[in-house]
């Protein structure tokens, strides 16, 4: 769906992104990570023809971007950086403003897809009210809707659930999946990990301009070697795994050991109970700090050699 | 595209509030002329002005002499500078751009909007003001025609037919719709070049400002004629009798080769802009 070879974009002398080869196949749940200033939305912008590369290759549903842009565009529906919309207008209107503005918005049913994508993201019983009278929850899934407005094959998100409160984020995830079950795939990036963490199913994290990670996130969270482990007799399961033990919680046990099985065979056959066991993974957090140099907000003073 | 731009711009309360303040100054002369009965000495002030006391229907052209040199030329670079810029600090530019809208497209649609404005502010000036001149001071359009003033024309008795006065107010517009699109046409040009639309009315204004105090510059000479706002006023011939070209054909030209040199350079510079607002 998209694919992206060496790209790169500079302002001046800085570099916002930074030789990304991005691949995004059909279906999947992609999820961008990365924090404010790491070139995130750069790089969204440039898959959408919004800014022209510096250098790389962009190819999304097939063609060439920028060069071909406008025949992908139709089928994907995009929230880049914030919703956008005329505040003196409603928000009825200002969608029918945007489907009137490019082909393909016919306007023989209009009215139902307005309404169809208003519902979807929970605004259907909008009133004729201005824009500029919306919170900005309201305005995120006015956006949202404005990208749903004519069924897309691809959406590109930036920071979705900018906004939301809770239950708005948990809505917005559940219709996402939804989209995606129908074979949308979807393509959102998030500062945010709880975010990719719950939705994606292919995590790519970004760095200072570089894609330093891009896997399936169910390769990326390997077993760390660890165990964790319950039991009401932590000290008698101490005793017996002596010095394999490197954590103690209550009842809950952290050993080293790569078998979980082997484990619980070991522990049952000594006598202790064990309630609960599994194999420590790594949380997309370990992943992330392990990939990433620092926070892009810090300023660190460089010392004078 | 055109038809949402146009959607657009009736639809923004602003639209009116302009059109009203450019409606309502030629309203304050009038009073003002009406109630005190002290016309301008010929030759200064407004162009018209000494004459509408005698002759009512001849106020429309004294409104655009009124409204041409600042308040409007001031409205159409703050519409313009605001086309682009606008939509790009509101956000609403990168939606229009991935709906898809092509950017040339949208660069036409925004400057036809602009134009509809400008005929939509000088025919609601020119109406109001024939009423306003037709109730304050009386029209004395007797069936032999419209006696054009004698500090316009030089020679007083030449009079014209109402067909006539109907004819030279609509070649004004048309020379005033030129003379004006050539400012949005620098207003839009730094439209696309900044993501304030302040800051892009404010370019043009600067380059009327100068070009109008260069256009008095004796020392100016040399340029003068290359001015954007030398033949503004030219509209002015058409009410000569009979009609002086010169000017009005030197000026069009004049506004067409900025309009094509701006347009020119607005498109070749929106159509590779980053737009990372």
């Amino acid at each position: 769906m998209i694919r992206t070879k060496d790209l790169t974009k500079r302002y001046g002398r800085t570099t916002a992104v930074d030789g990304v080869d991005l691949e995004v196949r059909e279906g999947d749940r992609y999820g961008l990570l990365g924090p404010n200033g790491s070139g995130k939305t750069t790089l969204v912008r440039m898959l959408l023809g919004l800014v022209f590369a510096t250098r790389g290759e962009i190819e999304v549903l097939g063609r060439p971007v920028p060069r071909r842009v406008r025949e992908v565009l139709p089928s994907i529906g995009a929230l880049v950086e914030g919703p956008g919309a005329y505040p003196n207008l409603s928000g009825r209107t200002n969608l029918a403003v945007f489907d009137a503005a490019g082909p393909g918005g016919r306007r023989r049913d209009r009215r139902a897809r307005i309404d169809q994508a208003l519902e979807r993201v929970g605004l259907g019983g909008i009133d004729r009210r201005p824009v500029k009278a919306y919170s900005l929850g309201m305005r995120q899934r006015l956006g949202l809707a404005a990208a749903l407005l004519r069924p897309p094959r691809l959406l590109i998100l930036d920071e979705p659930t900018n906004g939301l409160d809770p239950r708005g984020i948990r809505e917005v995830r559940d219709l996402l999946a939804e989209l995606n079950r129908d074979g949308v795939t979807v393509f959102l990036s998030s500062h945010l990990l709880s975010e990719i963490d719950a939705f994606c199913s292919r995590v790519g994290v970004m760095d200072r301009g570089r894609l330093v990670v891009q896997d399936d996130l169910d390769d990326l969270r390997v077993p760390t070697g660890r165990v964790t482990l319950g039991t009401p007799t932590p000290e008698r399961a101490v005793a017996l795994l002596d010095g394999r033990v490197e954590h103690r919680a209550g009842e809950i046990l952290t050993v080293r050991h790569d078998d979980p099985g082997a484990l619980n065979a070991e522990l049952v056959a000594a006598g202790v109970t064990v309630t609960a066991i599994a194999a420590e993974r790594r949380t997309l957090e370990e992943v992330v700090l392990a990939a990433t140099t620092g926070s892009s907000d810090r300023v660190e003073r460089v010392e004078a050699a | 595209m055109i038809r949402v731009e146009l959607a657009k711009l009736f639809r923004r309360p602003r639209t009116y509030v302009i059109a009203g303040l450019l409606c309502a100054l030629p309203l304050i002369v009038a009073i003002f002329l009406a109630t005190t009965r002290i016309p301008p000495p010929p030759g200064q002030g407004g162009a018209f002005l000494s004459a509408v006391l005698s002759n009512g229907a001849l106020y429309p052209a004294a409104a655009m002499a009124l409204v041409l040199p600042v308040f409007l030329p001031v409205s159409v670079a703050v519409l313009a500078g605001d086309a682009v810029a606008g939509e790009a600090s509101a956000g609403t530019l990168r939606y229009l751009l991935v709906r898809p809208v092509g950017r040339s497209r949208l660069l036409v649609a925004k400057l036809i909007s602009l134009v509809v404005f400008v005929l939509f502010a000088i025919s609601a000036v020119l109406v109001t003001s024939y009423l306003t001149g037709i109730t304050l001071f009386g029209a004395s359009t007797s069936s032999a025609g419209v006696a054009l003033p004698p500090d316009v024309t030089s020679l007083s008795g030449v009079t014209i037919s109402p067909a006539g006065l109907v004819l030279r107010l609509l070649g004004t517009v048309a020379y005033i719709v030129i003379s004006m699109v050539g400012v949005a046409a620098i207003a839009l040009f730094l439209s696309t070049v900044t993501d304030s639309a302040l800051g892009a009315a404010m370019g043009a204004l600067a380059v009327l400002v100068t070009s109008q105090v260069l256009v008095t510059l004796d020392a100016a000479q040399a340029i003068r004629p290359y001015l954007p706002t030398r033949y503004w006023l030219a509209w002015i011939d058409f009410f000569r009798e009979p009609v002086l070209w010169r000017d009005i054909e030197r000026g069009a030209g004049i506004q067409l080769v900025y309009l094509v040199v701006l347009l020119g350079a607005a498109w070749a510079n929106f159509l590779t802009k980053d737009v990372a607002n």
